[in-house]
């Protein structure tokens, strides 16, 4: 997957997102749903994005997409896409981006579906709007679309609505609309997290297909660390509104550095464990990001955590290579990290706990911790 | 109604709980019938966790519900403990309530945000419970205590201050509270966020050993269904398609669904090989109208004439393993071709 499609060709980044920060007004404070992000992304690949709930995985696609996240945010940073500067453009001239160059499909395809409109209506009133077609040509294309995104027996099933299809067929549609004008990037935000396990294998093979032979650039945004594995250039993990760990697919997994991210692989039960293998566990919660905990915000749940944690936030730094970045002070597999993770242990720490023996620790336990060391409110 | 057979059921002084012929249907539109459930027969033994698997609208969760009779199955006996349940009177039913709870998938909207943690814990115990109040306070605190909650804390506090993680620590102390033999599961874990999962899971576990529990585990992610259980049931459209011990299940899965299933489960591992052949999606099936014979011929690669006429029986592969398919993608120990053939043809659509 690494190098496919790839090869003799010199790709573009045709992304760039630099110190991107997302910040929602609230009355209790700022929200910094997003916090600093940077990464860029080259013509053709694709970037996962995956992260806890509420760690701001769709607040940083719809921001780089420009889409409408309320009145009370506050966005700052910069989102170079083929050399435009995307934060300062007029929504008119983002008129002229959305659809025809950059995409999204959503986790809940009727996001993007008119419910009273057919299907096949619905694509074609697409192509006509952003592509100078005729009415005719339009038809064909829509047909050729759905077809493209295996719709069963695509001609009849044109005058479908959507209600008429299955949750399975309906993301193809949106799909079909989202690829109508051949987008140079698409963003695909949990896109199959609705769907039973043999339709989400399908419509993942169906991106990866698309993706590939239209040499698109692809982020796909998951929760899910198995959707990811196998299908994506590069990772991106997100905890608490920053890029955490981010590396190529097989490095993340092979040479994770960072303690999140090795808790979320550790914490997934697997079909080629035995059964009752007792897991490790996270312990605690994500951060109230109004009054995040001070220093690293990984600190309260970390296995790892020392003073120095707690007090100053680690930034992103290169592993052996550049493609590799991670922020922490004691990487996974450093003899540093072994030490602290020996102290912890003797300290009896229940985060430590939970994650060396799966040791059952409640929230409030870790909660506490936190308003105790003054971190949080 | 042709039943998928009850070969893999074991011996009755082994089991705890014995469901046999389970038949659930609704009524649709237009005095048509959906066939949730289909002559599904299954049997937990003490102690043990049975999971189950399958997709969205397989019927688990009616195939629960009709265990712990919440509504009563159309047809088919529900024994507990060598007693079949479906034919109680209500009272002796009420009374028997308190060996089997089941807990939802949705801990926040089953637990009533705007009651006491405390209240919603000893809320069974006001129905079957001791009424001396400071009996049932002392439960309450024990119960929170073993799903890892401080009563101290959580008692006063409202259920909709906890997060998902907790408000389903605490729906398993409620469940936990009248001391039952039985929990059915439906999907615990599915709303919440992996780090909170493996919690779950392993809290399951602790508590299984401590009360010797025996757990009805729920659930359409396959690995987290092999974590936890001893056993494996695989449900299709209303009919079972695979029984078997778990790890056994998936090292060599003998059904074409089970391993269409098992194929398409994402791994957390970028060396997995991945089938990125499949892009089709098939027309699914309806409840409404299953198809005649094998419901999964539909989808089936293997699928022959024979699948569409005559129901597969459930028939032996190994001791512990047992798969209702004509053309199972392991050795069966004893196929009766014969016998196969000799079976009423099934009534068809
Ligand atoms: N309009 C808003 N006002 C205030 N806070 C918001 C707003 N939109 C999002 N947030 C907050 O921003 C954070 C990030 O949310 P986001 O939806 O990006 O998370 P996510 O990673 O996509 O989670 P999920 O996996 O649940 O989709 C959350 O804490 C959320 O509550
Ligand atoms: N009260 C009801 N009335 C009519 N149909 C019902 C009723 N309850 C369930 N069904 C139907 O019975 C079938 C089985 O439903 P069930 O909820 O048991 O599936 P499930 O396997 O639990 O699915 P999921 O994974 O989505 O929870 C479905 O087709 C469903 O629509
Ligand atoms: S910086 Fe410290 S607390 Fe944060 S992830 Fe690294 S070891 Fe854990
Ligand atoms: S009985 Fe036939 S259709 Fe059914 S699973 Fe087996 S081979 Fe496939
Ligand atoms: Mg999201
Ligand atoms: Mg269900």
């Amino acid at each position: 997957m690494e190098s496919r499609g790839t090869v003799g060709r010199v790709d573009r980044k045709i992304l760039v997102v630099e110190d991107l920060k997302t910040h929602f007004k609230l009355p209790a404070g700022m929200v910094k749903a997003v916090d600093g992000v940077s990464f860029d992304l080259k013509q053709g690949q694709t970037l996962g994005v995956v992260g806890e709930s509420g760690s701001g995985k769709t607040v940083l696609s719809r921001t780089i997409m420009r889409l409408t996240l309320g009145n009370n945010v506050h966005t700052s940073g910069r989102v170079s896409f083929e050399d435009r500067d995307i934060l300062s453009l007029s929504n008119k001239e983002m008129q002229k981006i959305w659809g025809l160059e950059m995409a999204m499909v959503f986790q809940d395809p009727m996001t993007s579906l008119n419910p009273v409109v057919k299907i096949g209506r619905q694509v074609t009133e697409h192509v006509r709007k952003h592509l100078n077609v005729s009415k005719s040509e339009a038809k064909a294309t829509a047909l050729q679309l759905l077809k493209g995104v295996r719709i069963p027996e695509a001609e009849a099933r044109f005058n479908a609505y959507p209600h008429q299809l299955s949750g399975g067929m309906r993301q193809r549609v949106s799909i079909a609309i989202a690829l109508a004008c051949g987008p140079k990037i698409l963003f695909a935000d949990e896109p199959t997290t609705a769907l039973d396990v043999t339709v989400q294998h399908q419509i993942l093979n169906l991106l990866n297909l698309q993706q590939q032979e239209r040499h698109m650039a692809m982020i796909l945004v998951t929760h899910d660390l198995g959707v990811v594995a196998g299908r994506t250039n590069d990772i991106a993990v997100m905890y608490a509104g920053k890029i955490v760990e981010k590396a190529p697919t097989w490095m993340l997994f092979s040479r994770v550095q960072h303690p999140y991210t090795e808790a979320l692989l550790r914490s997934i039960p697997r079909t080629n464990q035995k059964n009752h293998t007792r897991l490790s566990a996270i312990a605690g919660r994500p951060p109230d990001l109004i009054n995040p905990p001070q220093g690293c915000k990984f600190s309260p749940r970390c296995p790892y955590a020392q003073d120095k944690c707690r007090e100053e936030e680690p930034t992103l730094q290169a592993a052996q290579s550049d493609e590799h970045q991670f922020a922490c002070w004691y990487p996974v597999g450093t003899p540093e990290n072994k030490e602290a993770f020996e102290k912890n242990l003797a300290a009896q720490l229940p985060q430590t706990l939970a994650f060396a023996e799966g040791k059952v620790v409640d929230e409030s336990v870790i909660d506490n911790a936190v308003a105790l060391s003054g971190g949080g409110s | 109604m042709a039943g998928t057979g009850k070969a893999h059921l074991r011996d009755r002084a082994e089991t705890l709980v014995r469901v046999e012929d389970l038949v659930m249907e609704f009524p649709a539109p237009g005095g048509k019938k959906v066939h949730a459930v289909s002559g599904i027969s299954l049997d937990v033994a003490e102690g043990e966790t049975l999971g189950i698997v399958g997709e969205s609208g397989c019927g688990k969760s009616t195939t629960a519900k009709a265990m712990i009779q919440l509504p009563p199955p159309t047809s088919g006996s529900v024994e507990f403990d060598g007693t079949d349940i479906t034919k109680l009177s209500p009272e002796e039913l009420r009374q028997m309530r308190t060996d089997l709870q089941i807990i939802f998938q949705d801990p926040i909207s089953s637990l009533n945000p705007r009651r006491k943690v405390g209240e919603v814990v000893a809320e069974p115990l006001r129905v079957w419970g001791p009424s001396d109040k400071n009996e049932q306070r002392v439960k309450v605190d024990t119960m929170l205590d073993a799903v890892g909650i401080d009563p101290d804390v959580a008692r006063d506090k409202r259920a909709h201050e906890f997060s998902g993680g907790q408000c389903q620590r605490i729906s398993i102390a409620r469940a936990l509270v009248l001391e039952p033999r039985v929990i059915i599961c439906d999907e615990p874990v599915s709303a919440l966020d992996v780090s909170v999962q493996a919690q779950i899971l392993n809290l399951l576990e602790d508590l299984k050993a401590k009360y010797n529990l025996t757990l009805v585990f729920i659930a359409h992610d396959l690995a987290v269904v092999k974590n936890i259980s001893d056993r494996v049931a695989v449900m299709y459209l209303g009919k079972l398609c695979e029984v078997s011990e778990s790890n056994e299940l998936y090292a060599n899965p003998a059904h074409p669904y089970t391993s269409l299933l098992l194929g398409s489960s994402p791994e957390p591992d970028p060396l997995a090989t991945i089938n990125l052949e499949v892009v089709e999606e098939a027309d699914l099936p309806s409840p409404i109208n299953p198809p005649s014979g094998c419901r999964f011929r539909t989808r089936c690669p293997r699928a022959t004439e024979l699948c569409e006429r005559v129901e597969p029986q459930i028939q032996k592969v190994t001791d512990n393993h047992y798969v209702a398919c004509h053309f199972p993608l392991v050795e069966v120990e004893d196929l009766d071709e014969t016998a196969v053939s000799a079976l009423p043809q099934h009534e068809g659509k």
